[in-house]
């Protein structure tokens, strides 16, 4: 566990930079965890991230597949959007654990 | 032990993989999905992948055959099954069904899905040309996600800069 400043507030995080309660996470904190990956939030980000936070508050593991299913971004655009490693860059820009998932 | 810390200091200064290169070449359900997998996993990793499909890897590229992939119960140990049941008629058909349901349940892609995710997360897919001659087969046989029929010569030409690896399957 570590601490980190995001927003002039200091966020839990693990070792990776992962937070680790989502309470803490809000629009500022996503913007500046967004621009240490190289990001900058466009609408369509933010669409992404409501996406993949609903999924984790409701338990669902994130995969790709699903990424794809979810209507409301293609695979194509999500690799486009969070380039080098999509699902993990974008599970960290909206304050939830690292994904386990292979696929 | 000291193995171990050894090794340990050796990684800081090891360099990531960077492009994985895979060779399918059989057409297995097991091996198959390995292979996707891995290509897959790098893509997720931002490591960029190519698989160069040959010999039997062709069937998993071919539209008419890619979602009738089967399992070997015979000849496989791993299976823990008699080599005379596995050898019964719909055994294999049996065998692949329960482990695609195994697989969907695991959110893992039927072969058809699979390759149309490789193909918008990046990967490239490439048909071995000589195996396509040797089977007879024209590029209208696989599937529209396809980037290219290759030689070898030129799937080696891909495979270039620090941190590539090539992967035979």
């Amino acid at each position: 566990m570590s601490e980190r400043t995001y927003a002039e507030t200091k966020i839990d995080c693990n070792e990776e930079g992962y937070l680790t309660d989502l309470k803490q996470w809000n629009k500022a904190v996503a913007t500046e965890i967004a621009a240490e990956e190289g990001i900058e939030l466009l609408p369509k980000h933010w669409e992404v991230l409501d996406f993949i936070q609903d999924q984790y508050k409701n338990d669902i593991p994130l995969t790709i597949r699903k990424i794809g299913k979810s209507g409301v971004v293609d695979i194509k655009t999500f690799y486009q959007l969070f380039p080098g490693g999509p699902l993990k860059k974008a599970s960290r820009i909206a304050g939830i654990p690292k994904p386990v998932s292979c696929i | 032990m000291e193995t171990l810390e050894k090794s340990a200091k050796v990684s800081k200064d090891e360099k990531p993989v960077k492009k994985m290169m895979l060779i399918l070449s059989k057409a297995t359900i097991d091996n198959v999905y390995a292979c996707f997998i891995l290509a897959n996993g790098a893509r997720m990793e931002g490591i960029e992948s190519e698989i160069f499909f040959t010999f039997f890897g062709l069937e998993a590229i071919q539209k008419e055959k890619l979602n009738h992939l089967h399992i070997a119960t015979v000849g496989n140990p791993a299976m823990h099954m008699p080599t005379m049941l596995g050898g019964l008629p719909g055994m294999e058909a049996l065998a692949s069904k329960m482990m695609k349901n195994e697989m969907e349940k695991l959110d893992i892609p039927p072969v058809g899905e699979f390759l149309e995710i490789l193909s918008a997360s990046g990967t490239k897919l490439w048909a071995c040309r000589l195996a396509m001659d040797m089977f007879h087969l024209n590029k209208d046989k696989l599937i529209d996600e396809i980037d290219g029929v290759l030689t070898v010569g030129d799937f080696y030409a891909r495979a270039k800069g620090d941190g590539t690896h090539v992967l035979f399957i």
